[in-house]
């Protein structure tokens, strides 16, 4: 994040601004844009959620009208997913899968611009909708039919535009990521000695590639249902209602790995380092994502239990649902096994990664209770589920990614961290995340469906709870974002290797990492001499 | 409240106040065991599952804590150099498998008792449509619309806690008033003005459907959910042993009103549901001739204009607001708009046909010809609204059916 003023052509001011950011085709600089993009969606789509809570402090309708209330958990569902938490990882993927393959870059690096650059497009045109007539997206992120075909406003048209915009940088970062693995790994680095950050990408992105067009598919008869007179989605002419759902949940189930397999990898990368030990179960850890990963593919029933299934899909559905806690409870039992007889500390990276992994872990039990059909018929679109994927997605997908900023903040920025004020971030987001969270499983249980925007009195304690914890929540990443200014303005130098015992191709590269790395591939296997150099 | 307490004890008793109601729900933590078998059967898989969680949860995050706090370095200096474990890792992978095969014995088990829709001894079809429920007895020729009856001014009243009341700019006036009624209502959006009424001990039957999009038609204790999808029909069944009241809601997202889409049955005893059927019938006779009278009547433009304001109230009002000006490009305004103050054939057959795409539905098999007609005569006389044809006579809605 250092200006590298040799590098750019010398032109001063704006000029040189955008044509710096506009024209990049550096994955540093390109992760970084992907990394603040992420920010800067994760506050919209958080400031979208505080003003669903500030609805549901108290039954009435104080604050928000009900198809006004519509708007903001459709848009919160479809920037937290698509514009904060896949663009954190494929940023997180830009800066450090060639750091750790000892590639020089991205194998394909103007692609690799443009599928940034669709981002902020397709966000814009999305956001805009709000501005529109007959106002944003109101159907829910899973944009189910009828509701968003005959019943959608004029908006969802801008929607489809958006979606497909998105789905087009996705399916392009993931190409450029496999391709990346597959052909720029340094001389002698096989596929079973990359890192497992590397691994989880590699398998997210084969999802990325084969669950993405499903969605535009759904999209594109979404569209065409609505103005080139088919009937896929209306049984008037012959279609289904149902179909939909099946379409959406084909991508939707990936998709739900697509947002937690690079947590798995980072949490497989700071727990080894902080607890002075190799990771436990290498390969069954590569497996178990790959079962993981296909497994993802037949299960998207299970989102549809009160659709009226036949019974016989209801158990294949049920079964292989259940089946996806076994590799799932390998990786978390290998985690502890690797923190096992460790020699642990406690930085602000490890603290977030056992944090993702017991809240993860709470987020996976809730899952294996909705496995469950004849519970799922009491479960289904509650506010046990709005627990139960907020449980993996808030302290999952985000907690991974804040403890990956902060495991590799001091190597891109050249500065350490200030441990206090990480811890502090650290223990108010966890207070807050459960607080916010944790009440809606009693809420869910004791009957209040998902998408209300109005209650009766008998839930009104949970959401108060709720309410309180996300307003919490919401200013403590304020603070997060102060915390990464600050370490990127200044503070402790980092060393080359940062932290003590961090293994790996990226910390034999200095602190901060300089515009152009590798440009000759390193020797692997690290020799022993120069891990040990990077350490002093 | 005693005049010598002190500042320091009152703010106490605040606190208190505030915390108190987070403990009495201590009650309410879990999942409601219902009344029906199988629903009880439900709540026995659930807790099952919740303790099977809970023992893996204790067993995992105890070892976590413990080697967090045993393996650290302060106490814990020299990492040990183990990374792999064929034995152990076999291990944890048969036993979760073990469990999982012990757990989805009982759950296949009652989901095809579940699925078991035959010998019912009664069929209602429920037909979902935004924002109410449509019952039919299919066996009794009866059908009624069943639409929330919590009052809008409950609703839409803020009465100053944490936000000020600044905020509200709503239609319904006194908001502190209503806020107060709202606390006071202990079925607050859970109420109904025509319950589905069923009989306690037989096998019923529920079919089903939509109109519009889809919803889903959920009785947690029952525990039924069945969603209403346009086009299909689903089967589900109870089998209700008690009398009483039960209240549940829309569970699948059907638009601006989602909230406000309750379910509320009252389950009586087999002579008394009997007798209601008995009642509903002679009820549905009269009404028919009730409606023969009320197209023979002319009626004044002052009677319509009353009976029309109720029933836009209760009708119409969500959408298109109490003083008629709509909501955006969505929700027409009905002062002085195109429809109201437009060709009187044109108001009719959109109050009866609805408009196709839009949440504007067809009134007609919802209302009389009487409500029909005294709700276009309001609109077109109520607010600013004064066209030269400003009244419409029940027969005139009935010839056009």
């Amino acid at each position: 994040m250092v200006a590298h003023a040799e590098h750019i052509p010398h032109r001063s001011g704006l000029a040189a601004f955008l044509s710096r950011w506009l024209l990049t085709t550096n994955h540093k600089e390109i992760g970084s844009l992907y990394l603040w993009f992420a920010f800067l969606m994760f506050f919209i789509g958080g400031a979208l959620a505080m003003g669903i809570r500030l609805e549901l402090f108290i039954p009435g309708i104080q604050l928000i009208a009900p198809g006004f209330y519509n708007q903001l958990v459709t848009m919160h569902g479809l920037i937290m997913v698509f514009g904060a938490v896949m663009p954190a990882f494929v940023g997180l993927a830009n800066w450090q899968i060639p750091l750790m393959i000892g590639a020089p870059d991205m194998a394909l690096p103007r692609l690799n611009n443009f599928s940034f650059w669709i981002l902020p497009f397709a966000f814009s045109i999305l956001l805009s909708s709000f501005f529109m007539e007959g106002g944003a997206p109101n159907f829910g992120w899973t944009f189910y039919a009828p509701l968003s075909t005959t019943y959608g406003p004029d908006s969802t048209d801008f929607f489809v535009f958006g979606v497909h915009l998105m789905g087009i940088s996705s399916v392009l970062g993931a190409i450029n990521i496999m391709v990346t693995i597959f052909n720029l790994r340094t001389p002698g680095m096989t596929l079973m000695q990359m890192p497992l950050f590397v691994w989880t990408w590699l398998i997210t992105a084969f999802l990325l590639i084969t669950a993405i067009p499903v969605l535009a598919g759904a999209v594109t008869m979404v569209l065409t249902d609505r103005h080139f007179g088919t009937s896929f989605f209306s049984a008037d002419g012959g279609g289904d209602p149902v179909l939909f759902q099946h379409i959406f949940w084909f991508f939707g189930h990936p998709e739900v790995y697509i947002m937690i397999l690079p947590g798995f990898g980072i949490a497989s990368q700071i727990i080894p380092t902080f607890a002075r030990k190799k990771l436990f179960g290498y390969n069954s850890m590569v497996y178990a994502t790959v079962s993981i990963a296909f497994l993802s593919y037949v299960v998207w029933g299970h989102h549809m239990f009160a659709t009226g299934m036949p019974l016989a899909a209801e158990l294949f559905f049920m079964f292989c649902t259940m089946l996806i806690a076994v590799p799932t409870g390998v990786k978390v039992f290998n985690w502890v096994a690797t923190m096992w007889r460790g020699s642990m500390t406690f930085e602000t990276p490890m603290l977030f990664a056992i944090a993702f992994v017991i809240l993860f872990t709470i987020g996976g039990f809730s899952g294996l209770m909705l496995a469950m059909v004849p519970a799922d018929f009491q479960y289904h679109d509650t506010y046990f589920v709005v627990a139960h994927f907020h449980y993996v997605l808030y302290p999952g997908a985000i907690f991974g990614t804040m403890a990956a900023v902060y495991y590799w903040l001091p190597k891109w920025s050249g500065h350490m961290v200030d441990e206090w004020w990480g811890k502090l971030h650290f223990w108010t987001a966890i207070t807050f995340v459960n607080l916010t969270f944790f009440p809606m499983h009693f809420s869910g249980l004791a009957g209040m469906p998902r998408r209300i925007v109005d209650y009766s009195h008998q839930f009104q304690d949970f959401n108060l709870i709720s309410s309180f914890g996300a307003m919490g929540l919401g200013l403590t990443q304020v603070l997060f974002l102060f915390i990464v200014i600050k370490t990127i303005r200044g503070g402790e130098p980092a060393t080359d290797k940062v932290w003590e015992s961090a293994e790996g191709l990226e910390w034999t590269i200095p602190s901060p990492a300089p515009l152009h790395t590798f440009e000759t591939p390193p020797p692997w296997p690290i020799s022993e001499t120069e891990a040990h150099e990077g350490a002093a | 409240m005693i005049s010598s307490t002190s500042r320091h004890a009152r703010g106490l008793c605040t606190l208190l106040l505030l915390i108190v109601p987070q403990v009495v729900f201590a009650v309410e933590l879990d999942m409601r065991e219902g009344v029906t078998a199988m629903s009880q059967d439900i709540h026995w898989l659930h807790t099952v599952m919740l303790w099977v969680c809970i023992v893996i949860g204790i067993i995992v995050f105890g070892a976590m804590g413990y080697t967090i706090v045993a393996h650290r370095r302060s106490k814990h200096p020299e990492p040990a150099n183990f990374h792999e474990h064929l034995g152990v890792e076999i291990v944890w992978t048969l036993i979760p498998v073990l469990i999982l095969a012990v757990l989805a014995y009982p759950a296949a088990k009652m989901l095809s008792e579940i699925e078991d829709n035959s010998d019912a001894a009664l069929t209602v079809l429920i037909t979902g449509s935004q924002w109410k429920w449509h019952y039919q007895y299919l066996e009794h020729d009866i059908g009624f619309y069943s639409n929330l009856s919590t009052p809008r001014e409950q609703i839409n009243s803020c009465g100053g806690w944490l936000l000020a009341d600044t905020f509200c700019e709503l239609p319904d006036g006194d908001s502190a008033a209503g806020k107060a009624e709202r606390d006071a209502n202990e079925h607050y959006l859970l109420e109904v003005d025509n319950p589905l009424v069923l009989p306690s001990n037989r096998k019923v039957r529920f079919l089903t459907a939509s109109n519009d999009v889809i919803h889903s038609w959920w009785v947690p204790d029952f525990a039924v959910k069945q969603d209403a999808i346009p086009g299909f029909i689903n089967e589900a069944w109870t089998n209700v042993p008690k009398t009483g009241t039960y209240r549940g809601q829309c569970t699948e997202l059907c638009g601006k009103d989602h909230a406000f889409m309750p379910v509320v049955v009252e389950v009586r005893t087999e002579d008394e549901f009997d007798q209601w059927i008995e009642d509903q019938r002679i009820a549905k006779e009269l009404a028919s001739g009730q409606a023969v009278a009320d197209r023979e009547k002319t009626w004044t433009l002052a009677e319509l204009k009353s009976i029309g304001e109720g029933v836009y109230l209760a009708n119409c009002a969500t959408c298109h607001q109490p003083n008629g000006a709509g909501q955006g490009t969505t929700y027409p305004a009905l002062d002085g708009g195109e429809i109201a103050i437009g060709p009187m054939a044109a108001h009719i057959d959109r109050v009866m046909n609805g408009k196709a795409g839009t949440e504007m539905q067809s009134w007609a098999p919802q209302l009389s010809d009487r409500d029909i007609a005294a709700v276009i005569t309001y609109e077109r006389n109520a607010w600013s609204n004064q066209p030269d044809d400003n009244i419409v006579q029940p027969l005139t809605i009935f010839e056009y059916r």
